[in-house]
């Protein structure tokens, strides 16, 4: 199989993901709507997968080799968006109609109009069947390319997560990673010390421990340690027998200390002034362009 | 009155034709939601186990894995009861079949009334309204094993997503050999001048037997049958209503949104004239044997003549 992974460093893969995050602000800011928290809890690991760790070939969207990628937490289609396009998949300036009508870029992925979505998604859980069916028809027609699902860890309350991880489990998929950013918020969550305060879904190795209670291979990586991460992947790739997940630990609206942690940045339009003070921390004067 | 033919049940001619179309069909995978056995994928598993997927009872799963393998040129064949098909994976079949128009095929064993003393939790005769009512599905009803072995052909054949109804009981012989089945075509099964009978499914059967029992009383049905409700023949439904001026629609379905309502629609803006919507009232089904059911919820032959006879004296 040809390979087209471009060989850029981590440290090539951590500027691209604080670009990315000026890029997501910038269009969640223009279309005064769209998720921010989870965009940027993924953007490191999204970065690194659509410049490292995918076979793909961005000029030929639909290569029928290429590794699938299926973002199952599809509210964070806007990080997706941005990374692809910084990839070369169509132009950056793009982004600006992300929400629009008529827009190649919906709310959520929809993969009858944006050119190298493999999987519309965005109902949570179903992007995650889809990809197991993806894997095992992978199987049946007995190609090699290897399939790729993020979930969100608020995604993981869903039934049919456990469905499918019982059936990935009982077939062996072991063309198939999936990623489950636990970033420790979902949008409301449950109420900690006071209404402001939210609890993570999943304590200590809650999430971890039922991954490996259906029968899954289970890596633990900081999903912002650029390296750490692409290591991950190796090793996912690498591992023999079933289905593995890698649970990457994350912080919510990472990247800008006043996101970070908070569940209100879910989703959320930033004001003018917060949308300064984010530019600045992002080192947005630095070079923010693609 | 002649009788029509006992024939096989509707889910035997699937299992039988899936396994034998996959003889030269590579893209044909099924998918089984642990039914096997009664919807009778069971006959497909056996002759191509490797192209057999058990998802145990993981409906909404299963209809998204075989959204992901249609992703791939795959032809997935998914088969559980149709309850568990469109009550319980309702969001899989919008999200990931339809809004993509994927190329996978619902195969809703079980619909009806008559799902062999189950009760309501099981008997599913909604099901043609919801997934009517769903953009880019196709939605078709056999009457026999004949034409569910032609409308399986065409189905695996016809792009984007498509919800076969199929039923338990053995179903009587309508159609010939030479019968040919097409989506979105209406058959005329019976000429008649006094009333136009719309029917759909496996009530075709007994709404022919119906016509049988008025013409004794010189009532002339003209009955047309709609294996297709989605796309409805439009100008077939329109033509035929318009020859006796006066329509009744016969289900095996809810009269709320189903045949009754796709021809009322169609009928309320092509050709408005007296029409009466026959089949299960708004209600929930219930256990029983097969003949009690369908007298109980009035869907008999002897009691489909009746509502005919009633709308036309």
């Amino acid at each position: 199989m040809t390979q087209t992974r471009p060989q850029y460093s981590a440290a090539d893969i951590a500027d691209i993901a604080r670009r990315a995050r000026i890029h997501i602000l910038e269009a969640v800011a223009h279309a005064k709507g769209g998720h921010v928290g989870g965009p940027f809890s993924a953007a490191d690991m999204l970065a690194a997968l659509y410049f490292r760790v995918l076979n793909i070939r961005p000029e030929e969207p639909d290569w029928p080799d290429r590794d699938r990628f299926v973002l199952s937490k599809g509210h964070s289609s806007i990080a997706l968006y941005t990374i692809m396009a910084m990839r070369g998949y169509f132009p950056v300036a793009e982004l600006q109609t992300f929400d629009a009508i008529n827009s190649r870029l919906q709310g959520h992925p929809d993969m009858t109009v944006t050119p190298g979505v493999d999987m519309s998604s965005g109902s949570l859980g179903l992007g995650f069947a889809a990809a197991l069916g993806i894997a095992l028809g992978a199987r049946v027609q007995q190609r090699g390319f290897t399939t790729f699902v993020m979930l969100g860890d608020g995604e993981c309350n869903e039934g049919i997560v456990w469905e499918g991880a019982h059936v990935a489990n009982r077939y062996q998929l072991d063309n198939l990673i999936a990623i489950i950013d636990h970033n420790k918020l979902q949008q409301f969550g449950w109420r900690g010390e006071t209404t402001s305060e939210r609890i993570t879904p999943y304590t200590g190795s809650q999430l971890a421990d039922r991954w490996k209670a259906f029968g899954w291979q289970v890596l633990e990586v900081d999903g912002h340690d650029v390296q750490a991460f692409l290591d991950t992947m190796d090793q996912a790739r690498a591992a023999p027998g079933g289905p593995v997940a890698v649970v990457a630990h994350t912080i919510k609206g990472k990247g800008v200390s006043y996101m970070e942690g908070n569940y209100k940045w879910h989703s959320r339009v930033p004001t003018d002034e917060e949308f300064a003070i984010a530019m600045d921390e992002l080192g947005a004067s630095e070079g923010g362009g693609a | 009155m002649t009788a029509l033919a006992p024939g096989k049940a509707l889910r035997v001619a699937f299992g039988e034709t899936i396994a034998e179309l996959a003889r030269s069909d590579s893209r044909i995978v099924v998918l089984d939601g642990d039914t096997g056995s009664s919807t009778r994928t069971d006959i497909f598993e056996d002759e191509h186990p490797e192209r057999f997927f058990q998802m145990g009872i993981t409906e909404q799963n299963m209809l998204g894995m075989a959204a992901g393998m249609a992703t791939l040129g795959l032809v997935p064949i998914v088969s559980t009861f149709s309850c568990f098909i469109v009550s319980r994976a309702h969001d899989s079949i919008r999200v990931l079949i339809a809004q993509p128009k994927l190329n996978v095929k619902l195969m809703a064993g079980y619909a009806g009334l008559l799902a062999g003393m189950t009760g309501k939790t099981h008997l599913m005769f909604d099901d043609i309204s919801i997934m009517r009512a769903m953009a880019n599905m196709t939605v078709v009803a056999p009457v026999d094993e004949i034409e569910t072995r032609q409308a399986l052909a065409a189905i695996i054949d016809y792009p984007g997503p498509v919800y076969l109804r199929l039923t338990r009981p053995n179903s009587p012989i309508l159609f010939d050999d030479t019968y040919r089945f097409e989506v979105g075509r209406a058959v005329t099964i019976r000429e008649g001048t006094d009333v136009t009978v719309f029917s759909t499914g496996t009530q075709t059967s007994r709404a022919f037997e119906a016509a049988q029992i008025l013409a004794g009383e010189e009532i002339s049905v003209h009955l047309v049958h709609l294996p297709t409700i989605k796309p409805l023949d439009v100008d077939a439904v329109a033509g035929a209503a318009t020859a006796t001026g006066r329509v009744v629609t016969t289900e095996e379905h809810t009269i709320v949104g189903g045949l009754g309502g796709a021809v009322a629609e169609t009928l309320a803006e092509h050709a408005p004239l007296p029409m009466k919507r026959h089949g299960l009232q708004d209600v929930f089904g219930e256990s029983g044997p097969n003949d009690a059911l369908l007298e109980k919820y009035g869907i008999s032959p002897r009691k489909t003549a009746e509502a005919i006879r009633e709308f036309v004296t």
